[in-house]
């Protein structure tokens, strides 16, 4: 027999149905970014990932940079940003993103070109692509978001993984006699003559999200001003393949990711040298 | 007065929002979505301050807040 469909409460509306005009004396304090659609992500309950997207949306609104951007999606759960983002985009070839960013901004130097990309994709296979893209100062931004893991292929090991922490591919955790230490992306980066702006941010608490807005910004000027490359590490979450909850999820980037993979900004040329050093 | 908006096809019940909530007033409701996920909804909805912070956090985009203006209540 059916089970008796209407013995379960179901959530009463659709995200369409909702009045969302401001009753009188009120203001609609926090929207939707333009640039990002109105579709559901894929992503699981408490993945980082929508709250980057949502961040490289608000500021493509703010900077009005929407019409001229092309997202470069990289290999991974993120492969799908351009389902998401409402602006022209291209899928690289896995860890090639700052390969084909440089060739598109090249081809043509006034549009805004940005990879997206994850720590499978940009430590590992692709780490050969960013460090020449950032070493020759291309005018792109990258936007890389780091959960210590690969999360589309089902939790393997990535080479930013934590000591210790046990993956599919580690199952009594990452040692560091065996498989090194893990990378620390902002800071090769910052060491690198053509990067002009290189920051480690994190998505865990609502200061920290602020922080993480204002890191993108400086990286998306330092292309809008011709300045050099622009990086943004993101720490972000993987409920899923670190087996816990989301919010206890967002406790761990606190307890262990940020003392390892410390925050702040780890290169500002303007700050560096008010000429800019190149 | 303020207010907060759920729109519950996009919430998944992660409660990253339940937890930052300077009011602790998001609880998890018994309601699940056509996805399949219970979704968040608000206990009281008359200590809103309207902080916005359950928005920030939230993964799918799925909070809109209102806040009520200035020598109009909460």
């Amino acid at each position: 027999m059916a089970p008796d469909i209407d013995s379960i409460t179901l959530a009463r509306e659709t995200a369409e149905n909702v009045d969302l005009t401001p009753r009188p004396g009120e203001t609609l304090v926090f929207d939707k970014p333009r640039s990002l659609r109105s579709q559901n992500t894929h992503y699981c309950p408490g993945c980082h990932h929508g709250v980057a997207h949502r961040l490289v949306a608000e500021l493509l609104d703010e900077m009005e940079l929407r019409e001229k951007a092309i997202a470069v999606s990289s290999i991974g759960c993120s492969v799908f940003i351009y389902h998401y983002l409402d602006v022209d985009s291209i899928e690289a070839p896995h860890g090639r993103g700052p390969a084909a960013a440089t060739g598109l901004k090249r081809a043509r130097p006034e549009s805004f070109v940005f990879t997206y990309q994850g720590d499978g994709d940009l430590a590992s296979i692709g780490m050969a692509e960013i460090m020449h893209a950032a070493n020759r100062g291309e005018r792109i931004s990258v936007v890389f978001v780091n959960n210590t893991v690969y999360g589309m292929t089902g939790g393997q090991m990535a080479p930013t993984t934590l000591i210790g922490q046990k993956t599919t591919t580690c199952p009594a955790g990452r040692c560091l006699e065996r498989e090194g230490s893990p990378i620390r992306m902002a800071e090769i980066m910052a060491s690198l003559g053509g990067v002009a702006y290189s920051a480690r941010v994190s998505l865990d608490s609502v200061k920290n999200i602020r922080d993480a807005k204002k890191a993108m910004r400086r990286a998306f000027q330092v292309q809008t001003e011709n300045i050099g490359f622009g990086f943004v590490e993101v720490l972000s979450g993987c409920p899923t393949n670190w087996r816990m909850d989301a919010v206890k999820a967002n406790r761990r980037i606190r307890a262990e990711m940020i003392p390892y993979f410390p925050l702040g900004v780890y290169k500002d040329v303007n700050t560096l040298n008010p000429e800019g050093e190149r | 007065m303020s207010r907060v908006v759920f729109l519950e096809e996009r919430c998944k019940g992660c409660m990253l929002c339940a937890e930052l909530c300077p009011k602790k007033i998001i609880i998890q409701s018994t309601r699940i979505n056509r996805q399949g996920y219970k979704v968040a909804e608000v206990s009281e909805m008359d200590t809103c301050t309207g902080c916005a912070s359950c928005a920030l956090i939230c993964p799918d985009c799925a909070i809109r807040v209102f806040r009520s203006q200035k020598g109009e209540g909460a």
